[in-house]
């Protein structure tokens, strides 16, 4: 079958790649660019463990093909950290021991990123609502609402300084 | 898990969607959301040799008001459904069980379209169509047709749909000023289809209801509508006589299978219960009691 040339940004840099119109955007981040940090968990549409930003939303990776993101904007968790300054969303998890294995958390990550986009002062409930697409299978999620508390309130402290 | 080769195409208009439509035939295979068309190629359930991609299509996304209606185009997403302040005041049902229907991620693909075209008696939108009384605009080579979401599902997977047309946009007739209405569904997890869901609406004047609609998701081969519990409402004060009768024709009507989600008998008897909460929840709301 024909490959189709398709053209996007993935964290902010252009790329331009032939894929076939069947390959997933998750093997294409995965396999055809090295961008491991997001995972497949099931591979069926459940555990969230792919999860990216597509054109400004938060998608499961393994449900989207990459054609689809032709002319899009792609962010995974690779996008997140400025240099070695980690992100306040991972500065979090560290802090507040939301991972055990860490195979939800690329997921989680880049999930909860959006989340704050959309919310930036979330109530933990909303934050349970929030990551309710993404599965983890040690932690019991406790640390995991404590890390994006974490990051919402540093966040938002940081912009208030500037403000 | 990689489905099956096919060519994609990706359509501006409804006029080249059509064409698409009408040159491929039982080789192509429509993509809204892709949440549940996706899985299933994945499985090789579908092997469509072209997809058809309707998001780029112009003027098939949006919630519009009209006069007497509520328009919904169908490549809207469960996202924007849920965050409608439009829905929230007119028509607050949808935007009550886009919450409830799969999660975040999901609910940002996956089409309101998609989910009445779909056929699984397990979707959640169709019984939610069933008792706002909504048609669906199907567009074909020779014109549109509206057929009434109370006739359009025929049997699992088997809807009214001809092969050859699409699914524009879903009008709603502007719920009655006070009508109430809820959805409650049983499941097992976010993200879970229903074990039994039940959609009510219902209006009060004087103390009684003098119109009401109900229909259940999951407990049949489609979503059922369900006369026969509305009739039990009517003319009365709603109270738990009338609940408990209304309960009964729902359980009557419900034809649901054993499968994971539990026996024949248990999940009958969850779509009474949700229909009792249903109703109770819709009364709580109805202005006009
Ligand atoms: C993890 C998970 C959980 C889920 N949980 C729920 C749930 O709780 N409740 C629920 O209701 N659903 C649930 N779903 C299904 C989800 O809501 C789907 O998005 C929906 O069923 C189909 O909509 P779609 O836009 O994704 O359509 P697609 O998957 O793209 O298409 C579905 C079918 O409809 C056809 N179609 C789509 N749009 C049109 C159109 N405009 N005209 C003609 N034909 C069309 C397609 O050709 C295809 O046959 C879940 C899905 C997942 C992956
Ligand atoms: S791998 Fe995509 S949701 Fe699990
Ligand atoms: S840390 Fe192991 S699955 Fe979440």
């Amino acid at each position: 079958m024909a490959s189709q040339k398709i053209s996007l940004t993935i964290n902010g840099e252009p790329v331009e790649a032939e894929v076939e119109a069947r390959t997933l955007l998750i093997h294409f981040l995965r396999e055809e660019r090295r961008l491991t940090g997001p995972h497949i968990g099931c591979e069926t549409s459940h555990c969230g463990a792919c999860t990216v930003d597509l054109n400004g939303k938060s998608v499961k990776a393994c449900t989207v093909f990459a054609v689809q993101a032709d002319g899009g904007d792609v962010l995974t968790v690779e996008g997140l950290a400025k240099g070695a300054e980690l992100h306040p969303l991972q500065e979090g998890f560290v802090e507040h021991h939301g991972l055990q294995c860490g195979y939800c958390t690329p997921g989680m990550l880049t999930r909860a990123y959006r989340l704050l986009q959309e919310n930036p002062n979330p109530s933990d409930e909303e934050i349970r609502m929030g990551i309710s697409g993404n599965l983890c299978r040690c932690t019991g999620y406790q640390n995991i609402v404590k890390a994006i508390r974490y990051a919402a309130d540093k966040i938002n402290q940081a912009e208030g300084a500037e403000g | 898990m990689t489905p099956g080769a096919f060519e994609y195409h990706r359509p501006n208009t409804v006029e080249e969607a059509l064409a698409l439509i009408e040159r491929f035939g039982d080789e192509g295979k429509v993509l809204a959301g892709g949440h549940s068309l996706v899985p299933m190629m994945k499985l090789r359930l579908a092997e469509p040799a072209h997809l058809i991609d309707i998001n780029a299509v112009g003027g098939l996304r949006g919630i519009r008001g009209e006069a007497g209606a509520i328009v919904i185009g169908a490549a809207t997403t469960q996202s924007e459904i849920l965050n409608s302040g439009m829905l929230l005041e007119k028509c607050p049902i949808l935007p009550e069980a886009a919450a409830q229907i799969a999660d975040p991620q999901v609910r940002n693909c996956g089409t309101i379209g998609g989910n009445c075209a779909n056929g699984d008696p397990g979707n959640d939108d169709p019984a939610i169509m069933m008792v706002l009384d909504a048609s669906y605009v199907l567009r074909g080579p020779i014109g549109e047709r509206q057929v009434s979401a109370r006739k359009f599902y025929q049997g699992v997977y088997t809807t009214a749909l001809e092969e050859n047309e699409l699914l524009i946009e879903i009008r709603i007739p502007a719920p009655a000023k006070g009508a109430g209405m809820a959805y409650r569904k049983l499941k097992r997890k976010v993200g879970d289809y229903a074990i039994a869901a039940a959609a009510a609406v219902l209006s009060m004047s004087g103390g009684r209801c003098t119109d009401a609609a109900i229909a259940i998701t999951n407990v049949g081969d489609t979503a059922l509508f369900v006369p026969a519990a509305a009739n039990a409402l009517q003319g009365t004060p709603v109270d738990a006589t009338a609940i408990a009768a209304a309960a009964q024709a729902v359980m009557a009507a419900a034809e649901p299978v054993e499968d994971l989600r539990g026996t024949v008998e248990y999940r009958t008897a969850m779509a009474g219960q949700m229909t009792r909460q249903a109703i109770a929840s819709a009364l709580s709301r109805a202005v006009g009691s």
